[in-house]
This record gives C-alpha cells, sequence and structure tokens, in this order.
C-alpha cells in the first residue's frame, strides 16, 4: 500500500526532474550552439535572432504536444469515428446522426439536458447573487459564505450520495429516515420514491448540481459586488432609491457582465454534467443526459460511432461558447 | 444626565424597529440560506457515526433522542418452569445477553397491544397467568398451575435505546468494502497529476506572456478554446490510442501512468490560461530590468516569474487536485475498476449500486471520500478563491 | 568614455512611425535630458538606446560600435525604471547583487561592491530588508544603487522622480545632480516631462515633440534662444504670450506689429524678404512690466489677478478674448480687475517667429 505511494511520489520526482531536465537542457544547448560570443557583425544578428525564434517554442513545445495529443486530435479523430460503424472500421455517412435523430432515448437525453441547461445555471446564478448580496450585509458574511461555497470541494460522487440519502425512501407507515420523505409524512402526504418520479426527478438531480454550483456563482458575484463604486450606491440613496431599487437600478446592471460570465462557465458544466446522473440514477426513470448516454454508448455496448456522434453534439452545444470565450480573450491578448 | 435620558427612547423609537426588522429579515433570510447549504452534509457525516440499526430505523435528526423500536420475543419453553412460594414460574429476559442499555418501555402480547401495559405492571396471559415484564427486560410469568405449552408465547414490546454513536462504520468500510485501499489508489492517481502539469503550464504561460513570436496569439486563442471542449470528445480516440501502444509494447492499457498523462493534458489549458493572466500582470518593467541586469528569458522566469507567481500556481494546484480526486469519468475510463487500482468516486459509485441501502457503509465511505477535499479547500480557500477570479471574471 | 552617437533613427509600431529621423550626439560625461510632452517619443528613444525596443532605421553608436542589435545587458548601459521595477521578492542587497551575480562575480566581490554604494546611498541598514518595507525615496535610492552597482558606462533615467511627492522630489533631485558630479565620465540620460526637472538637471536638454527633435541645447539657451514657436511655448512657465503679428520692417531696426496693437521695435535678424508676411511675435510674462509711458507693448484691462505671495500673474484682456496676455509682476501690485493695464518689455526680451514658427534669431 505505502509501496504504492513510494511509487507515486517517484513519479513526482521523476517528472519533476525531467522537466526540469528538458527547459534547462533545451535552453543550455540553445544558448551554446547559437551562441553569438565570439561571432561577430552579422553573424551575431543572425544567431540572436535564431535564437529569439526557436526559444519561445522551446517553452511552449511540451504544453502544445500534450494539448495536440489528448485534445487537439481526439477532436477530429471522433469526428472522423462519428461517420464510421461501431467498430470505426466501415464508412457509414451520417448513418449515425440519422440514428440519433430518430432515437426516442437520444430525444429524451437531449430534452432532459435543454431543462438541465436552463434550470441550473438560472438558479444557482440567482441564489448566488442573493446570497452574495445578504452576506455583504451581516457580520458573519464570510462564515456564511464559506459554508455555502463548500460543496465546490465535493465530488459530484459524494454529493450524490449526500443527496441520495435526502431523497431515500421507506415504505408507507415506516419512520422515514431520508430528510424530504420524513419532512412530506410530517405534513401528511405519503412518502415518495422520489428517484423513480419522472421529471421530478430530474429535477431533483439538478438540485444537487445547483447546491455545488450556487458557491461558485457566489464567488464571483460577491467580488463583482465589492467593485461596485460606493458612491454609485449612495448616489442613488440620495436620489432616494429604496434598497430594492438599489439593488435592481444599480448593483445589477454594473454586475451584468459577471453575471454572464458565470452563467456560461455554469451552463459549460452542465452540459459535461455526467458522475450525477451516472451515480444517482444511471440514466434511468427517464433522467438520462447526452453525457451519460455516450458514455453508454461507448463503453457499455462498445459502439465507437454512436458513442463519437454523441460526444459531437455535445462539443457543437459547447461550440457557441467557445467562439464567445475566444473572442473575449482575443480582444484582451490583441490589446496586451 | 437628564436630557440623555429624554432623548435616548425618543431617538429609538423613531428608527430602530424599523431598522430592526429588514436587519433580521436579512439575517433570517441568509441564516436560512446557510442551513439548507449544510444540512445535507451535516445529516451525512452524523448518520456515519451512529449506530447502524438505529440508523436504519430513525431520522439522523433524532440521533441525540431515545430510539424506539417494535420488536417482539418469545418467553422461555415450558420446561424452564419452577415451582416458588406455591406457583408455576417462568423466568427469564426479553432483551436476552445483549440487551446492553436498551430499555422496555411498554409490552403486550399481541402487536395491537404492544403500548397496552407499561414496564413493571402485569398483564394476563391466553395460557392463563400473569406475567410481569420489567423495563430492563425481566420478566417473571407466574401461574397457580403448571404451565403445559409447547412453544413460548410472543410478547410484543417497545424497546427504546439511547443514541449510540461510533466509529464501527468507518472501521468497517475501510477494511471490509476496499475504501482504505481506493483512498490510497486516489492519492496516487493525485499527486503526480497535480505536480506534473504546473511546471510544463508555467513555462508555456511565461512565453505566451512574455515573449514575442509568431503565432503566439493563435495558441492563445487554441488554448482558451480548449478549456470548454468537452472531455468526451477525447475518450474514445485516446482509449483507442492508449490499446494500441499498450498492445505494441505488450502492456495494460489501463495503468496510472496514462491517467497522470490524462490528467495533465485535461489541466493544461486552464493552468496555461490561468497563468498566463496572471504572469501578463507582472510589471513589464521588472521583467525589462532583469533583462538590463543580463538576464536571458530561461533566468527571467526561474529567478522573477516563478516565485512572483507563487499564489497563481498555488491556486491552480488546488484547482487541478480537487478536480483529479473528484474526478470520476477519466478514472473510470483509463484506469478501470480493478480492485487494486480503482479510486474513491469510481468505488462509491459501485458501493451505491451493491450496497445501496447500507446507509451506515455509504455514509462513512461519502465522508472519507470528501474529508480530504474538505480540508484543502478550508485551509487553502484564499488561493481557491483568488484562482476562481482569475479563471472567470478577466 | 562613453560616446552616444544616433543617427537616422526611427522606430515605427507597424504603420505608426512614433521616432522619425533623430539624430543626437551625446557627448561623453553628458548628463542630457529628453523633455516633451507625453506621447512625444522620449521614453521611446530611451528604451531604444536600452535595446528594450528594437530600432525599425537607422544606427545607434556606442563609443563607436553599432550596437543596434546587441542585448540590453551588453551594451554597458544601466537603467533606473520610473516605477523603479524593484525585484519585490528579493532583500535589496540582492536586488543590488542580481546583475553581479549574473556576471559571475564572486560572492566576496558582489558583497564589496554592494556595500560600498549602499553606504555611500545611506542603504547599509535596510540591505536585508525587501522592497514593500521602504519608503517611496528609500526605494528610489536603492533603484539607483542598482543601477550604480554595475558601473555602466550610460547610466538611463525614465522620468524617476515621477512617483514621489513634491518634497522628496527635489531632495531627490538634488540628490541625481550630485551622482552625476560625483561619476563625471558617466554619460547621463534622464527622461521627463517636467521642464524644472530638465531646467535644473542638464547639461544639454533635447526637445521632443510628436517623433522629432525640436531642439537640442543648454537650458538657458533654450530659455533664451527658442528656436520655434513650441519650444518656446513649452520652456518657462506660465508659457510665453504670443500674438500673432505682421513684420513691417527688417534690417537694422526690425518692427513687427502684433495684431491689435502699435508696432513695436524688436533686436532680432529679421531678413529683408520677410517684410510684410504674418509672424507670431512672442514675450515671456516675466519680462512684461507695468507701464503708464506711451512705450507699452499690450494695453487691455485686468481680467484676472492672482496673488501668490512672492509673485504676482496678472491675466490681461487685450481685445482677444479667452486669450489673455499673461504678465509674471512683483508680489505687491496694488491692482484690481477691471483696473486699465498698459505693458511693457525691453526690446532685446523680445521673440518673433516667421511664418512657419521658427524663430529669428536674436544676438546672444
Amino acid at each position: 500500500m505505502f509501496q504504492q505511494i513510494l511509487g507515486a511520489i517517484t513519479a513526482v520526482v521523476i517528472a519533476l526532474v525531467a522537466c526540469f531536465a528538458y527547459f534547462w537542457g533545451t535552453n543550455w544547448l540553445l544558448d551554446r550552439f547559437l551562441s553569438s560570443d565570439g561571432a561577430s557583425g552579422k553573424d551575431i544578428i543572425r544567431r540572436d535572432r535564431a535564437r529569439n525564434r526557436i526559444r519561445p517554442w522551446l517553452f511552449v513545445g511540451p504544453a502544445l504536444l500534450f494539448v495536440t495529443v489528448y485534445l487537439i486530435y481526439p477532436v477530429f479523430e471522433t469526428l472522423r469515428l462519428s461517420f464510421f460503424d461501431k467498430f470505426g472500421q466501415k464508412f457509414i455517412g451520417f448513418d449515425n446522426y440519422t440514428w440519433a435523430f430518430n432515437d426516442g432515448v437520444f430525444w429524451q437525453s437531449a430534452f432532459n439536458n435543454l431543462g438541465w441547461l436552463v434550470i441550473v445555471p438560472a438558479l444557482a446564478t440567482s441564489f448566488g447573487l442573493i446570497i452574495a448580496v445578504l452576506a455583504d450585509r451581516v457580520w458573519w458574511g464570510n462564515i456564511a459564505k464559506s459554508l455555502i461555497f463548500m460543496p465546490m470541494a465535493i465530488s459530484f460522487v459524494g454529493a450524490a450520495i449526500i443527496w441520495k440519502f435526502v431523497y431515500t425512501y421507506r415504505g408507507p407507515g415506516i419512520e422515514q429516515i431520508g430528510v424530504l420523505n420524513a419532512i412530506v409524512t410530517a405534513l401528511g402526504f405519503p412518502p415518495q420514491a422520489w428517484i423513480t418520479v419522472p421529471y421530478l426527478n430530474s429535477f431533483l438531480l439538478m438540485i444537487i448540481l445547483v447546491w455545488i454550483q450556487t458557491g461558485f456563482a457566489m464567488v464571483i458575484l460577491s467580488a463583482a459586488l465589492r467593485g461596485i463604486p460606493e458612491e454609485t450606491l449612495e448616489a442613488a440613496r440620495i436620489d432616494g432609491a429604496s434598497e430594492f431599487r438599489q439593488f435592481f437600478d444599480i448593483m445589477i446592471p454594473q454586475v451584468w457582465g459577471t453575471i454572464i460570465v458565470v452563467w456560461t462557465t455554469i451552463t459549460i458544466t452542465v452540459l459535461k454534467v455526467f458522475d450525477i446522473v451516472y451515480a444517482m440514477t444511471n440514466g434511468e426513470f427517464q433522467t438520462q443526459v447526452l453525457a451519460n448516454l455516450m458514455y453508454r454508448w461507448m463503453f457499455i455496448s462498445g459502439d465507437y460511432g454512436r458513442g463519437s456522434t454523441i460526444a459531437i453534439i455535445i462539443m457543437l452545444a459547447v461550440t457557441p461558447i467557445m467562439i464567445w470565450n475566444i473572442r473575449r480573450v482575443r480582444a484582451e491578448v490583441g490589446t496586451a | 444626565m437628564t436630557s440623555i435620558a429624554l432623548t435616548r427612547p425618543m431617538v429609538s423609537r423613531g428608527r430602530f424597529p424599523r431598522i430592526k426588522l429588514s436587519r433580521i429579515f436579512v439575517h433570517a433570510s441568509l441564516l436560512f440560506f446557510v442551513a439548507l447549504w449544510t444540512f445535507p452534509t451535516v445529516g451525512l457525516l452524523i448518520s456515519s457515526i451512529r449506530d447502524k440499526d438505529q440508523l436504519a430505523v430513525s431520522g439522523w435528526w433524532t440521533a441525540l433522542t431515545n430510539s424506539t423500536r417494535l420488536t417482539t420475543a418469545r418467553v422461555a419453553e415450558a420446561s424452564t418452569q419452577v415451582q416458588e412460594d406455591g406457583a408455576w414460574v417462568v423466568k427469564g429476559n426479553l432483551l436476552g445477553p445483549k440487551g446492553g442499555s436498551q430499555t422496555i418501555e411498554s409490552f403486550g402480547i399481541t402487536n395491537a397491544d404492544v403500548r397496552g401495559t407499561p414496564a413493571g405492571a402485569s398483564t394476563a396471559m391466553r395460557d392463563g397467568g400473569q406475567i410481569i415484564v420489567q423495563a430492563n427486560g425481566d420478566y417473571v410469568w407466574s401461574s397457580p398451575t403448571p404451565f403445559a405449552y409447547t412453544g413460548g408465547p410472543r410478547i410484543y414490546y417497545v424497546v427504546g435505546s439511547p443514541p449510540r454513536f461510533t466509529l464501527d462504520n468507518y472501521k468497517a468500510v475501510l477494511a471490509a468494502e476496499g475504501i482504505g485501499q481506493s483512498f490510497i489508489n486516489s492519492l496516487t492517481v493525485a499527486i503526480p497529476a497535480t505536480v506534473i502539469p504546473i511546471m510544463i503550464a508555467a513555462f508555456a504561460a511565461y512565453a505566451l506572456a512574455w515573449m514575442r513570436f509568431p503565432g503566439r496569439t493563435l495558441t492563445v486563442v487554441v488554448i482558451v478554446g480548449l478549456i470548454v471542449v468537452p472531455l468526451q470528445m477525447s475518450l474514445i480516440p485516446l482509449l483507442r490510442l492508449y490499446n494500441e501502444i499498450a498492445g505494441a509494447l505488450g502492456v495494460e492499457a489501463k495503468g496510472y501512468v496514462g491517467v497522470w498523462l490524462a490528467h495533465t493534458a485535461f489541466g493544461l489549458p486552464l493552468a496555461i490560461y490561468l497563468l498566463r493572466n496572471y504572469m501578463a500582470g507582472l510589471p513589464r518593467e521588472i521583467m525589462e530590468s532583469a533583462r538590463m541586469d543580463g538576464a536571458n528569458h530561461f533566468k527571467v522566469f526561474t529567478s522573477m516569474v516563478l516565485p512572483l507567481s507563487f499564489p497563481a500556481l498555488a491556486s491552480f494546484a488546488i484547482f487541478q487536485f480537487l478536480w483529479i480526486w473528484n474526478d470520476l469519468l477519466v478514472a473510470l475510463v483509463f484506469l478501470g475498476a480493478q480492485n487494486d487500482k480503482i479510486v474513491l468516486t469510481a468505488r462509491l459509485v459501485n458501493l451505491l449500486g451493491t450496497r445501496g441501502d447500507n446507509w451506515e457503509l455509504l455514509t462513512a465511505a461519502a465522508f472519507i471520500s470528501i474529508v480530504v477535499p474538505l480540508i484543502v479547500f478550508f485551509s487553502l480557500q484564499r488561493y481557491f478563491v483568488r484562482g476562481l477570479l482569475a479563471g472567470s471574471v478577466k | 568614455m562613453s560616446h552616444l552617437q544616433i543617427v537616422n533613427l526611427s522606430k515605427r509600431y507597424g504603420a505608426v512611425e512614433v521616432l522619425k529621423d533623430i539624430n543626437l550626439d551625446i557627448r561623453s560625461g553628458e548628463f542630457t535630458v529628453f523633455v516633451g510632452p507625453s506621447g512625444c517619443g522620449k521614453s521611446t528613444l530611451l528604451r531604444c538606446i536600452a535595446g528594450l525596443e528594437t530600432i525599425s532605421d537607422g544606427t545607434l553608436e556606442i563609443d563607436g560600435e553599432v550596437v543596434n542589435e546587441r542585448a540590453p545587458s551588453k551594451r554597458g548601459i544601466a537603467m533606473v525604471f520610473q516605477s523603479y521595477a524593484l525585484y519585490p521578492h528579493m532583500t535589496v542587497f540582492n536586488n543590488m547583487a542580481y546583475a553581479l551575480k549574473l556576471q559571475k562575480f564572486s560572492k566576496d566581490q558582489i558583497k564589496e561592491k554592494v556595500t560600498a554604494v549602499a553606504a555611500t546611498l545611506q542603504l547599509t541598514p535596510y540591505l536585508d530588508r525587501l522592497p514593500k518595507a521602504l519608503s517611496g525615496g528609500q526605494r528610489q535610492r536603492v533603484a539607483i544603487g542598482r543601477a550604480i552597482v554595475r558601473e555602466p558606462k550610460v547610466f538611463l533615467f525614465d522620468e524617476p522622480l515621477s512617483n514621489l511627492d513634491a518634497a522628496l522630489r527635489v531632495a531627490t533631485r538634488i540628490e541625481i545632480a550630485k551622482l552625476h558630479e560625483s561619476m563625471p565620465s558617466t554619460t547621463m540620460i534622464y527622461v521627463t516631462h517636467d521642464q524644472v526637472e530638465a531646467m535644473t538637471l542638464a547639461d544639454r536638454i533635447v526637445v521632443l515633440r510628436a517623433g522629432v527633435v525640436e531642439q537640442v541645447g543648454a537650458p538657458m539657451e533654450l530659455y533664451n534662444h527658442p528656436g520655434n514657436l513650441f519650444v518656446a511655448g513649452f520652456i518657462g512657465s506660465p508659457a510665453m504670450n504670443m500674438v500673432p503679428c505682421v513684420i513691417e520692417a527688417a534690417g537694422a531696426a526690425p518692427t513687427v506689429r502684433p495684431v491689435g496693437h502699435a508696432p513695436v521695435r524688436v533686436v532680432a535678424a529679421v531678413p529683408a524678404d520677410a517684410v510684410g508676411k504674418k509672424g507670431t511675435f512672442g514675450v515671456r510674462p516675466e519680462d512684461l512690466s507695468l507701464t503708464t509711458g506711451a512705450e507699452a507693448i499690450f494695453r487691455g484691462k485686468a481680467e484676472l489677478v492672482e496673488h501668490l505671495g512672492e509673485l504676482t500673474l496678472l491675466y490681461v484682456d487685450v481685445g482677444n478674448p479667452g486669450q489673455p496676455v499673461i504678465a509674471k509682476l512683483d508680489g505687491n501690485v496694488p491692482i484690481k480687475r477691471g483696473e486699465a493695464i498698459a505693458l511693457t518689455a525691453p526690446a532685446d526680451r523680445l521673440h518673433v517667429f516667421d511664418d512657419k514658427g521658427l524663430a529669428f534669431p536674436r544676438p546672444a
């Protein structure tokens, strides 16, 4: 057991030494073999230029290699496989896509994903905003924020267990050990096996992600709210705006950009959501989502073609956000 | 003196109640949110240290009260009867030797009658005579005529047990359910996969922030684009690639090296983006000054940028560690579910499948899996928040 | 010995030309100040000399050697940055020792040099501190010390005083002047937008505007003999009064007639072919004085009187709304707003510029 940890630490050391050796070594070689010391005139210029042209690529090289093999190449390969059959051998054109668009489960998943896409960012962002505003007004605000932020550290699987326990069900007449059913029965209603009730169950799974992501929204929005110049709020107060008017007329417009960033970031997380559904229902009871459906086709049915097709469809869904991100950053880098 | 005494109530009467109402509203609603957000986790923690029998029959919010349950036991056989003071008597203890600190609250001879007789009182038996059951479970059944029944009749009773907390659940999951092994496996995955990308990302980030070269903007744009590419895109091609390489080398396709490299690559885009933003914000004049002092890019990087970027490196390390520790998909695909390699998250999912109703095991296992991230989170929250802000607001 | 020569130097960012055909000859041991409004290219020129910007065209020579492509650290140059650019994670000692370490000096040598420089700058007690634990003035001295330690041939300052408060600025200015005196063979180039710094520190001032050198000369030369309207307006505060005029006579008794005023006799070499052309008539506020006689150049009403204590600034409306003539008078002049005013100045203090804005030379 401890040998295993030792192995991991050895791996860390080897990796660090290898990294350092690579960076130090290549730079040393570059400086040595393209040194301009002792050269003269035009030669100096030529060698200086060559060094300046090569060095950046030594720095970014390993990173580029990694992302090329693990992220860029797979995008194209997945795209290619989506036009091939189950084993990735026979070209079958758009058959996988036609299958997807005629498949009930696919539409079910896409529909569910749409629900996730609307509900989770909306709830998480608004709760985050409300809590950020409230927490800035009380002395124990930081403790409150810390506690609400805490689920961010918990894995989706851990969260799934926590909430499955909340939703857990015992037959009628027996004492309920799940909080939700305990409340329901205390109010005089019959207990429910929540996880098996279609649509409501999807919503209950979304609650888990909202629970996790609200902390994220809160932290980012809280920072943005602090960035609002105090004078604008004071001016509004002098102009006679109530607390609510101040919130909607002065604060929200000033953090609007941040709200959009938070919203899109959560949207990306939502599109990739897999663990929660996998752990809670594995897509049963009409809770299937695309990421989990892709996993099923790929690793349970062993169908490269259909798995790839669903991956491509998820990719298409995030593409607008990707383009928007790139535009934003490009404007930034362009000016830098 | 008098003027103070006079003015004070006037002031507070005028403004105090209104301010206080809205203040109370703020406090109350925030408290409501905090309770809502912490309740599920608290429930998990409390449940994980409860006695498993108590956990199975009562909600965790009752953990501090006596839990009661209805149960039944047979009295001893007629053959054990003795004669005492002219009566025939059958004696024994309903709770048996394992009764411990449980107490009987009431009893009866039918299920419906279970609350009919309080402990210490007596009730008539169908086979004749009277029975007295004490709170500690001792019963005395006496009759003027000898007993001749076969098979001891049932006594139904309500037994209460005081709250019991135990670490047995943890012992059980750590050893028997393999959570301990998985904990080690998770560490084995997380430590190298957190450290390796930092160096690689830092060098790349420096070049992208401070070196001028053709293709720089394009590289940044590609990196930013890759941040949002879903992992699902990479799984199939990589798995095929791994299988081919493993086949060519004659080794197993699923192993730690493969996971380390995968996590490294998947973490790089965000790492480079975060670090590039941070490094680009370092004062240009410091780099220029170092260059004038004779430092080349490598030297500027190691002696200036790296030490000054410590906060950003720390935030990324925390991110990456939490992300790997909490990851299920990558580990599932590249490491598999063999017993000697399965990580905590995957083990938890398995446990959910096989022990779905053993909440004492599930809660303990889940708590073990979240304790490391919680420690990391609460001790390094500052860096974590800073990283989040740098990663999304800029 | 370090003679700096800049020949036909240009700097372009894409299509934008920020430095145009600069020619400068900076002699060994000279204290040269580049001055000009912001965006004039003075900092870019300094950074070209430092090697932090590449030179698009032309050559930069140090001691007769072209150094266009030479790395900054190999030009024998040290630079004090506007923000000081101290390495925040290094102690004062290590900040000063960094360049020496990179040059592979021995530990003892480094220690000796750094402690010596630290002593002259009164930094000895702070050697183990981090920059954030120092005051602004101390940081400034560390930045200077870091440059001195390297024993550069050329010393570059990029607006080094702009982050200091007014009192400290004066003190540090005096220290820099002393530093120059103590290092007579070191060439110093100093960039500022503040003409007081330029006037007090410089052996020679280079006035730049929009990437072009407008005039080079000793401080008083620029003050007394500005070569064109820009330099005339830039040097001196408040700025020189300028009024459009017509040139009426040349030769031995040159005369100009400021528009709206009587003709004025000036002392300047006005060529005959300038007669009848338009030009600009200039007189510095401090050269004007009150008069009652007929020799008055400007007549008008006192529009605004600013009593500053040691002097009085008088704004006179001379019939050109929005462009009052300013006079710098004694502190105790009893003038009220609206009073009728007549101002005059000695003929040899008057400036005349031709229709292209170039000055007609005045006798030295």
